[in-house]
């Protein structure tokens, strides 16, 4: 088990350094690691350097947290709730923290508190509201959480999050439509690295609660009750997933918009690569969400140069029929 | 070892029209070390609210479940599963886990959410596949399992838990004649080899005859009859219990006792 860990964790940390490192020299200004790096220049003459450092590399940290923020959170939900059809999209934390940044864009709440967009704090705050309508009807019903019960409750709330999204988006004016619009489908331009670590905090603490749990989530996997009788105290691990996974999903929203499909897909292609053990499935995750994202935006911003389309498209257009192959290759 | 005394519980936030129904009233029994005993009685009778009472899954409205004097309800959850394992009556496992991993997961009261299982816990899962006869499945993925196989496969990874007790919920439901059979023998064999405790919830009469020491039978969550299964298993509290007239009777060759349903009583 510890050598099994070691390999996952250092293979897919290869590969994530690997495209951190690759994906800020392509673009349409080329640059060479070599002169990134080279210490005889200083950073003022350092044209490759500023090049890597201010304009490409926020983008690629990024897309990093978002890919590994939208990944965790998928892992998390399918094993609490013992479907593999969760995630932050099928759950309704997606659409409110989607409706939250709708509604600061539309109401020009964009102004900055200490370098800070407001928009990222109102889609983390739509993130855990969602969670919670979602988790009070489903508690309100019975005793505990059936999961049932939470997915049904999360695709209701999804529906009509998005629904008033769509409302308020009509009722806007068309410049506000365009720049909401563009953002639901997902852009990873952040700029600068203020928005990254202001996403940072929130995802730092998510993270701390996704390390207690990797053998929990093995054990309520093959059921709740029968985790009990192992030894694992169920509600409280519950409540620090579901908080965990909601934080972390904010989080990333509000740095990178509703990046579709993400949280279903790399938690999939990393359980058929490393098992079903949650202690390899967790940080092998984490890696393969972050460099999944990054290539995906690097195709986004490449492929069709200079027009940059929404990594969200790109995350679906790849994902999706990959995702089908992999599914349907397995069955046969 | 493991001793009811006068529990009674009832689920909250129910139907509200039944709020004051309790599932269990004034329940006391004993489970002494070493025995197998079986808890019988009709589909709501509170079987399954009596393994999950044994197990400290529930904790009881009034009265108090002890394990050799310790109430369970001082012990921590991973304390009370080092003592007691539990086989639920159905596992379906979400994620495509080997056997293997399955039977480790039962180290983990032994280990806690951070140690990794070594050389020890290995070796420990591997005697308890080989204990269950599901030594060849050891790779194998649970999911492609037939019940019978998915359940030594779920008693074996009880076995790796390393306790004294082990409570099942309907071992054999779902299972065909064959796979009950190697079931009831291999828990024969548990007790026997292992000295371990049983507590065996069942709707069959027979196997409870073949496997049980000692007999439970539960009626609308009270206690009908306590005692030896020779004593307990008589036609006239079959008939209180389910309202069927049956025939008991020793078989000549089998040596325990024989259940045949004849008609409903009138």
């Amino acid at each position: 088990m510890r050598r099994r860990f070691v390999v996952t964790v250092t293979a897919f940390g290869a590969l994530t350094v690997l495209t951190c490192l690759v994906a800020p020299l392509v673009g349409s200004t080329p640059i060479r690691l070599s002169q990134v790096f080279n210490r005889t220049l200083s950073f003022a003459d350092n044209v490759d350097a500023q090049v890597f450092f201010i304009s490409r590399l926020p983008r690629v940290v990024a897309a990093a947290i978002v890919g590994s923020g939208l990944s965790l959170s998928g892992v998390v939900f399918q094993a609490l709730l013992r479907n593999p059809l969760a995630s932050s999209d099928t759950l309704g934390v997606a659409a409110g923290a989607t409706l939250g940044a709708i509604l600061a864009i539309t109401f020009h709440l964009d102004i900055a508190i200490a370098g800070v967009s407001v928009v990222p704090l109102a889609s983390f705050a739509g993130s855990l509201g969602a969670l919670a309508i979602v988790y009070g009807l489903s508690m309100a019903r019975r005793r505990g959480t059936s999961s049932t019960m939470l997915l049904l409750a999360g695709i209701a709330v999804a529906a009509l999050l998005a629904a008033v999204g769509r409302f308020v988006q009509y009722l806007g004016d068309l410049t506000e439509t365009f720049r909401t619009m563009q953002w639901l489908m997902g852009s990873l331009d952040v700029g600068s690295y203020a928005p990254i670590v202001a996403a940072l905090v929130p995802m730092t603490i998510a993270f701390t609660g996704f390390a207690t749990l990797p053998r929990v989530l093995d054990l309520i996997s093959m059921g709740e009750e029968a985790a009990e009788a192992r030894g694992v105290n169920v509600e409280r691990t519950e409540r620090i997933a579901l908080v965990s996974a909601s934080m972390a999903t904010g989080a990333a929203v509000s740095l990178g918009g509703p990046v579709l499909f993400v949280g279903i897909i790399v938690p999939h292609l990393v359980r058929l690569i490393v098992g079903a053990d949650h202690r390899l499935v967790l940080p092998a995750s984490a890696l393969f969400g972050a460099s999944f994202l990054i290539v995906c935006d690097l195709i986004a911003r490449t492929a069709f140069a200079p027009v940059e389309l929404p990594v969200g498209i790109i995350t679906a257009m790849i994902g999706g029929p990959f995702f089908l192959w992999l599914l349907f290759r397995r069955v046969h | 070892m493991l001793r009811v005394d006068s529990v009674t519980f009832g689920y909250r936030g129910g139907d509200p029209a039944q709020k004051d129904h309790l599932v269990l009233q004034d329940v006391s029994l004993h489970v002494p070390r070493g025995s197998i005993v079986g808890l019988l009685g009709p589909n709501g009778s509170g079987k399954t609210t009596l393994i999950r009472l044994l197990a400290g899954t529930l904790r009881p409205a009034s009265g108090r479940v002890t394990i050799d004097g310790v109430p369970l309800g001082s012990l921590s959850r991973r304390e009370l599963a080092r003592r007691m394992a539990v086989v639920p009556q159905e596992t379906q496992s979400t994620f495509d886990f080997s056997a293997i991993e399955i039977v480790l997961m039962g180290r983990y009261p032994h280990l806690g959410p951070f140690a990794l299982e070594g050389a020890h816990d290995l070796a420990i899962a591997r005697d308890a596949l080989a204990a269950t006869g599901t030594a060849a499945f050891e790779a194998r993925r649970f999911i492609t399992l037939s019940g019978g196989e998915k359940q030594r496969i779920v008693i074996a990874s009880a076995l790796a838990q390393a306790s004294d007790v082990m409570l099942l919920d309907e071992p054999t439901a779902s299972l065909d004649l064959g796979f009950q059979f190697e079931i009831a023998a291999l828990l024969a064999r548990l007790n026997r080899e292992r000295g371990t405790t049983l507590v065996v919830s069942t709707h069959d009469l027979n196997l409870a005859a073949t496997l049980c020491s000692e007999l439970v039978l539960l009626k609308a969550g009270r206690v009908l009859a306590h005692g030896p299964t020779d004593d307990v298993l008589t036609t006239s509290n079959i008939r209180s219990l389910y309202g069927i007239d049956a025939d008991v009777a020793r078989h000549p060759r089998a040596g325990h006792l024989t259940v045949v349903p004849l008609a409903r009583a009138e």
